[in-house]
């Protein structure tokens, strides 16, 4: 059973040392409790309490990184089976599948492309994160050669597969500074495998089909000392894949099975020949519970829309999205533009922001910081009042863009034009309509 | 090693609900698991997906891609409606009535209901009829569309708290289904279901619309508000839950800049027909593994890729 944070701190020196990166021991055994830290983090428990600890403190998935050219990604970690009890920490990372098998033009055309693929957002950058490499024939020598190919076109963090250990290892050895994900050990190879993650301090990738074969696997390879696993289910149809996702992580997370703590990879790529299904499976293993997804291809088409669900899907449900306050162009305004007033939650700017854009009518959008919250929440807040739009508009900078001096207020927000018209008394305010889609229309008839 | 699936323990189903009439009328509801986990509980009614038909031709309101498959009906709903069945294989038919938004076409509720009626009387599987969300105009409209409609055993909504009573009143008196609509949350939807029960409409007329977000455009809210009203109707045996789930998809993915973008204007998204036509189905995978039991699509591609996984994780 899990230990509490107060129980935690008891067995802890107590010193207040900070070595563990956390002010008080308190704060790390708190830390600790939610799985956010790690016991080796403190220097100075004893060995007996460590022993004590390790098995209450450790997360019940545990968090396993993946080197990119910069930094690492986590995946793993998770503590809920559903985002709304808490929130989805680590987003599945999708990765596009290299062979050796595989002409040098293809290749480098998804090399190039998964370096392209990358899209903002809200402030932050949507990609895939991962290139992996599957061998096709046994040839060492080739393997690496395409690793390293892959090594130098693009900062993917890598997933090295064969089913022989001295391929991967050919593999590792050139990708060593980026810290792959290698594989994949199964039941037959699972000493050489395991030998190879150990000796270069990798994570492995555990494969077998049947839950018990899987859990003989894992509790092998934790035997002979590795700590950083992802499971692979061997299931390759969807409906038992998506049984085997939910089993591992409930069994992680309620009864606190030891064996499938671990993120998992699921590998649509091996499931169908038709690229649209491929999207829809891998769509199926971001909302549930996959740590990595292997597309077969890499097609803007297909990969944007499974980056939006991700976005979707790993947000925090417990903090609203928000976007930086201040003024945002669309359509190229000009100084005889309009200029309209909204909130800061990102979906209002979003759906806004799309609205005029698709009006085509250039114009000043003014996202004022209401802490995320929506229109008529804002309003209701006192937090999108006549007198919190007017400081924002004078400081905005917006009067030293543009002409114009009207104002477009929401359509929810009515109820402030009049305290807004004496706040700005050079700006003549209009009322915007209530519902974003009717926005097109309005502009149009300025 | 022994290993045993932890298993879930389930308290309550979903209430069956069939819409439509005759041969073609389709049931809903009735799982008695999480969405899809078919290891643990039953979902005897398959997850169905309706396709989005309407009553004026949507013109540049649509991007190309969606309208390109219906360009030679459009503007004339029994066509499209008929074309959907016969080239698409859809299942079931929601008329928007687009035409009687206030602030667009303003379209008389007579008109609509005329339209409605007319589209009734040309096919043989279930009808939707859906408003525009305006609380006063859709009073008038689906009133008028259930008078129209007696006999046709329609679905029609969205019913909101403000117009229920006037909706459904007429859904009463006419035999129709209602869609009981409200703005993503489960306390919200119980309490509209619990208020259409008082004005005496049956638990088997009822289908929840929580009110459906885009892929990238508040997704995420309608799916947590989705697995929170199934896990209070299935674990928590919370009785006012316990109906099937509708979502109209269509409008709010097609209608966003990612999806009417052309290949000029976002080369760096990829084909455009390919980008929708999975913003779309990916939307609904989501929405399908949240608790959606009905799901009111677009675009033909979208609607078979999603036909083609529902049948393999329920099949």
């Amino acid at each position: 059973m899990a230990l509490t944070g107060i129980e935690i701190f008891k067995l802890l020196p107590k010193t207040n040392c900070k070595e563990c990166g956390f002010p008080t021991c308190l704060a790390f055994a708190m830390a600790l409790a939610s799985g956010k830290a790690e016991l080796d983090k403190c220097p100075y428990v004893s060995d007996e309490v460590r022993e004590k600890l390790a098995e209450a403190s450790a997360p019940p998935i545990r968090p396993v990184k993946i080197g990119m050219k910069e930094g690492a990604k986590t995946i793993g970690g998770e503590t809920v089976m559903f985002r709304h009890e808490k929130t989805f920490f680590n987003p599945t990372l999708i990765a596009g599948l290299v062979t050796t098998a595989e002409a040098d033009g293809s290749v480098d055309k998804k090399l190039d492309t998964f370096m392209k693929l990358q899209y903002d957002r809200v402030g932050l950058l949507l990609r895939p994160e991962l290139i992996a490499v599957q061998d096709a024939d046994g040839d060492a020598g080739k393997f690496a050669a395409l690793v390293k190919k892959v090594i130098d076109k693009t900062d993917a963090g890598l997933i090295l597969c064969s089913d022989k250990a001295d391929v991967v290892k050919a593999g590792a050895e050139a990708a060593a500074e980026r810290k792959p994900l290698i594989g994949v050990a199964t039941p037959d190879n699972a000493d050489a495998f395991g030998a190879l993650a150990k000796e270069m301090g990798l994570p492995l990738i555990a494969k077998a089909e049947g839950y018990e074969a899987l859990a003989d696997l894992a509790t092998k390879l934790t035997g002979m000392g590795l700590k950083d696993l992802v499971l692979d289910s061997g299931s390759r149809s969807l409906k038992q894949a998506l049984q085997d996702q939910v089993v591992i992580r409930r069994a992680a997370l309620g009864p606190k099975f030891r064996p499938f703590g671990f993120p998992t990879i699921t590998c649509p790529c091996q499931m169908t020949d038709d690229p649209m299904m491929e999207a829809l499976y891998a769509s199926v293993f971001i909302a549930k519970y996959g740590g990595i997804v292997v597309l077969s291809d890499l097609d803007a088409a297909v990969v944007f829309p499974l980056l939006l669900e991700r976005l979707n899907i790993f947000t925090d449900p417990q903090k609203p999205m928000i976007m930086s306050q201040g003024i945002y162009e669309i359509n190229n305004p000009g100084p005889d533009s309009p200029v309209a007033v909204t909130t800061n939650f990102a979906l209002t700017y979003f759906i806004v922001s799309g609205e005029i854009e698709g009006s085509k009518v250039p114009c000043w959008l003014l996202i004022q910081d209401t802490e995320g919250l929506s229109v008529m929440t804002a309003w209701a807040a006192g937090k999108f009042s006549g007198d919190t739009v007017a400081m924002f508009v004078k400081k905005s900078g917006i009067m030293d863009k543009t002409k114009t001096r009207t104002i477009i207020i929401p359509g929810y927000a009515a109820g402030i034009s009049g305290d807004l018209e004496e706040e700005l008394p050079d700006w003549k305010v209009l009322i915007g309509p209530r519902e974003a889609s009717h926005i097109p229309a309005f502009l149009k008839n300025l | 090693m022994a290993f045993e699936i932890p298993k879930q323990i389930y308290s309550g189903a979903i209430k069956p609900v069939t819409i439509g009439k005759g041969a073609k009328a389709i049931t809903l509801g009735g799982e008695t698991s999480y969405p899809f986990y078919v290891f643990e509980g039953a979902m005897p009614n398959k997850p169905r997906v309706a396709m989005e038909v309407w009553d004026k031709n949507p013109g540049e309101d649509w991007a190309a891609p969606a309208l390109e498959p219906f360009k030679d009906v459009a503007g004339d709903p029994v066509a499209w409606a008929q074309k959907c069945i016969k080239d698409y294989g859809a299942e079931a038919i929601a008329l928007i009535l687009v035409s009687t938004d206030p602030n667009g076409d303003n379209a008389s509720p007579e008109s609509a209901a005329a339209t409605a009626k007319k589209v009734a009387e040309a096919i043989d599987v279930p009808l939707i009829v859906y408003g525009t969300s305006n609380v006063e105009k859709d009073a008038e409209v689906l009133k008028a569309v259930a008078e129209a409609c007696d006999g046709f055993q329609l679905t029609i909504g969205p019913v909101q708290d403000k117009n229920y009573k006037q909706i459904g009143a007429a859904a009463l008196g006419y035999n129709h289904t209602l869609i009981a609509n409200s703005p993503i949350d489960v306390n919200l939807a119980k309490q509209l279901n619990i208020l259409l029960g008082q004005l005496g409409v049956k638990d088997s007329h009822i289908l929840v619309d929580p009110t459906t977000g885009g892929l990238g455009y508040g997704l995420e809210y309608s799916y947590s508000v989705m697995e929170r009203d199934r896990m209070a109707a299935l674990t928590q045996e919370d009785e006012k839950l316990q109906l099937p789930i509708i979502n109209y998809l269509g409008q709010e993915v097609w209608k966003v800049k990612e999806c009417k973008q052309t290949n000029e204007e976002a080369p760096q998204l990829g084909d455009q027909t390919k980008r929708g036509i999975l913003m779309e189905a990916i939307t609904a995978v989501d929405l399908l593994l949240a608790g959606g039991d009905l799901l009111i699509m677009r675009h033909p591609e979208a609607v078979k890729l999603t036909k083609s996984l529902i049948q393999e994780l329920a099949g």
